[in-house]
């Protein structure tokens, strides 16, 4: 198989950029990229180019702006591939929390001078307003993953990504179970693998950062989640965290605040 | 004199953490707008902490930050320990104290080779200096990869790391892995010195301007936490006093609050806390600093590479002299427990790029009723602006238009600002002007 020299670009959303750190924490492996690969757009390293053709476009960050939405159309439009890196790109991350609640009061809350904004009252995944190729979950995304993906595509493979709980990641490292030995109010049935169980290897609970695995039983964690002892209200909190946008935990939280999905 | 006018825009500022750009207008020899525009979206983390218990307070406030998880984990876990009554034993406050060196090593080589070496070369970016300065680059990707898997060390991860929690941490370290990286940390320290030396010799233009210093003032020696704030010009006040010293005002160009410390612009980060403390170093590093020939304190901004060199060698061997004390004396318990109550709690830290507020109000529980969180770079931005204002004029503002952007650029550079997190946390009590 023959690699290609892929014209990589990484723009950014509204994000905590820890998930672009998947390329500058990658130590000689950055500078092995950019011999490899051409770095077309990616400001935070240096080429600024926003208007550039790409063959895969990374979108780190969820849209909250108006400027956004119109920003990520134009992406599409002249990215080959379109790879969302990470839970707010994936599914809205932690901001997403205003999807809950009344964003614009948030905002009129917080600005004393709401007109200066350019802020909408959601924040929503890449993912509702365009097609997206391939989805990385993780808050951050793990940097090997990152490294696989784009190594794949390079050899014109089309990644596939695991999507197993991360139970089965955790048994195979052998940890102690939080949920069984402990107590704790671990959302590792729930969660898909990828970050190598950190943490239960920390020995605590799992907080679902990387989202839900495929067909999650978030009903039967619930009611498990009960019989730790937790409140209703606490309970909504594990679902409604990192990945409020994913709708199978946006259902299980909402389910557990009393509200209507 | 001149009549033209100059309209400078920098849509997209390359090289920084997070969004800004910056506009400048000269116009009849003066410069008359100076704007660096922070657009990066509100993510409104001040209200949806609200209603959260303390130990996902710590989780939820790493991802303020990619670039300063613990900064924000440590500023946070410290408000509620206050509030709890839970007193760190001297062993769990240690680890905390290594696990910050690990972000203050991460975090500056990072800033020091990918995003302001470049500037003093004459190049784009990092993976082109890489090819005329291999050696370079390649040392300071090295000490960055240290300082990430010293973070790893506590937390699994570099990027929001999870092994921090209220009282301490969720486990200890394996003795193992702190002996091996002590070690490396150990055999890393002539290569620190060497940055230090190859930093300060960078080509720096001559500049005095006249700016307070504000930094934390830490028992402990150069400082990482504290409950007292110092400025240079002699105050002392209480972390809990912050909001009667530092006023924050929204400004129409900037998703940031901008802040005045008595009503003044200040700095706060490396160079603020070089200036401030530098006679808190141990000996080895001020001998390298006198053998630099920088006088301290400094008055010129961009010294405050220099500034993160010198914290980055100070920190392996801060983290190597804490990790050997570890081994000898390991705290019993990973962590300490408190009980939740209502009231308000402080906490700060001294995060790579300066002092980083928090404040708490809870209910009976122990969940947010209402936070309160003031990052470092919203504090320099008015120092920025009016180091532009300044650094432009000398360096001639009529120069061609190419090369003032790119100086400018530079002095943005200076304070490795981190837009990402100074958009998140605004006031909710500013004063409607």
């Amino acid at each position: 198989m023959e690699r290609r020299r892929l014209r990589i670009a990484v723009h950014k959303f509204a994000s905590c950029d820890g998930c672009q750190l998947a390329f500058l924490n990658a130590g000689e492996t950055l500078l092995a990229l950019a011999e490899a690969h051409d770095f077309v757009h990616f400001p935070e390293l240096g080429p600024v180019d926003p208007e550039a053709e790409a063959d895969v476009a990374f979108v780190e960050g969820s849209v909250c702006t108006e400027e956004e939405r119109e920003r990520i159309q134009a992406i599409r439009a002249r990215s080959a591939c379109l790879v969302t890196l990470g839970a707010c790109a994936t599914a809205g991350g932690l901001q997403a929390l205003r999807n809950l609640a009344d964003g614009e009061a948030w905002l009129r809350d917080i600005y004393p001078r709401r007109e200066y904004l350019d802020a909408l009252a959601t924040a929503t995944p890449v993912a509702e307003h365009v097609h997206v190729d391939l989805a990385l979950w993780g808050c951050p995304v793990d940097g090997g993953q990152v490294l696989e993906v784009l190594a794949q595509l390079a050899l014109g493979l089309r990644p596939a990504p695991g999507a197993d709980k991360l139970c089965l990641e955790c048994k195979r490292a052998g940890h102690p179970c939080t949920l069984v030995t402990q107590g704790r109010p671990c959302l590792g049935p729930v969660t898909r693998g990828g970050c190598g169980a950190l943490c239960p290897r920390h020995g605590r609970d799992c907080y679902g950062c990387f989202g839900p695995a495929e067909h999650p039983n978030t009903d039967a964690l619930g009611v498990r989640l009960e019989g730790l002892g937790l409140i209703d209200a606490a309970i909504a909190r594990r679902f409604l965290f990192i990945n409020s946008a994913a709708p199978e935990f946006r259902r299980a939280g909402l389910r557990w605040r009393g509200e209507a999905p | 004199m001149s009549t033209r006018r100059i309209d400078i825009d920098v849509p997209t500022l390359a090289r920084v953490e997070g969004e800004g750009a910056l506009e400048l207008t000269v116009e009849g020899g003066r410069l008359t707008r100076v704007h660096l525009r922070i657009f990066e979206p509100p993510r409104l983390f001040e209200k949806f902490l609200e209603g959260h218990a303390p130990d996902e307070v710590v989780d939820m406030v790493a991802r303020i930050c990619g670039i300063c998880p613990v900064a924000y984990q440590v500023s946070a876990a410290r408000a509620f320990e206050g509030l709890f009554d839970i007193t760190l034993p001297h062993g769990l406050a240690r680890l905390r104290r290594i696990m910050y060196c690990g972000e203050w090593i991460q975090s500056h080589a990072l800033h020091i080779h990918l995003l302001a070496a470049p500037d003093f070369y004459g190049v784009a970016d990092a993976t082109e200096l890489a090819r005329v300065q291999p050696e370079v680059v390649k040392r300071g990707l090295r000490l960055q990869a240290l300082g990430n898997r010293l973070i790893a060390l506590f937390g699994g991860r570099s990027v929001h790391p999870v092994g921090m929690r209220v009282g301490g941490f969720h486990r200890l370290p394996e003795p193992a892995d702190c002996a091996r990286l002590a070690a490396e940390l150990r055999a890393a320290l002539p290569e620190a010195d060497d940055l230090v030396r190859w930093a300060a010799a960078l080509p720096f233009p001559e500049r005095r301007q006249d700016f307070p210093c504000l930094a934390l003032d830490d028992p402990e020696g150069y400082p990482i936490t504290g409950i007292e704030c110092v400025t240079s010009d002699g105050k002392r006040f209480a972390v809990e006093d912050f909001e009667a010293h530092v006023k924050e005002f929204q400004v129409p160009h900037s998703t940031a609050f901008h802040a005045h410390l008595d009503g003044r612009p200040y700095l706060v980060g490396p160079l603020a806390r070089l200036n401030l403390h530098h006679a808190r170093l141990p000996e080895p590093v001020q001998a390298l600093i006198d053998e630099t020939g920088l006088a301290l304190p400094s008055a010129n901004p961009y010294h405050s590479i220099v500034a993160r060199a010198v914290e980055i060698r100070h920190a392996l061997s801060e983290a190597a002299r804490l990790l050997e004390e570890h081994l000898l004396d390991p705290p019993r318990r990973a962590y300490e427990d408190g009980m939740p109550c209502a009231g308000t709690g402080f906490g700060a830290s001294e995060a790579p790029r300066g002092l980083l507020w928090h404040r708490y109000d809870t209910n009976p529980h122990g969940l947010v009723l209402r936070a309160r969180i003031i990052p470092p770079t919203a504090q320099n931005q008015e120092r920025m602006e009016d180091d532009l204002r300044q650094s432009l004029t000398e360096f001639g503002l009529d120069q061609p238009a190419e090369a003032l952007r790119a100086h400018a650029e530079q002095v943005v550079r200076n304070y490795d600002p981190c837009i990402s997190c100074a958009t998140h946390f605004l006031d909710l009590r500013i004063e409607r002007r």
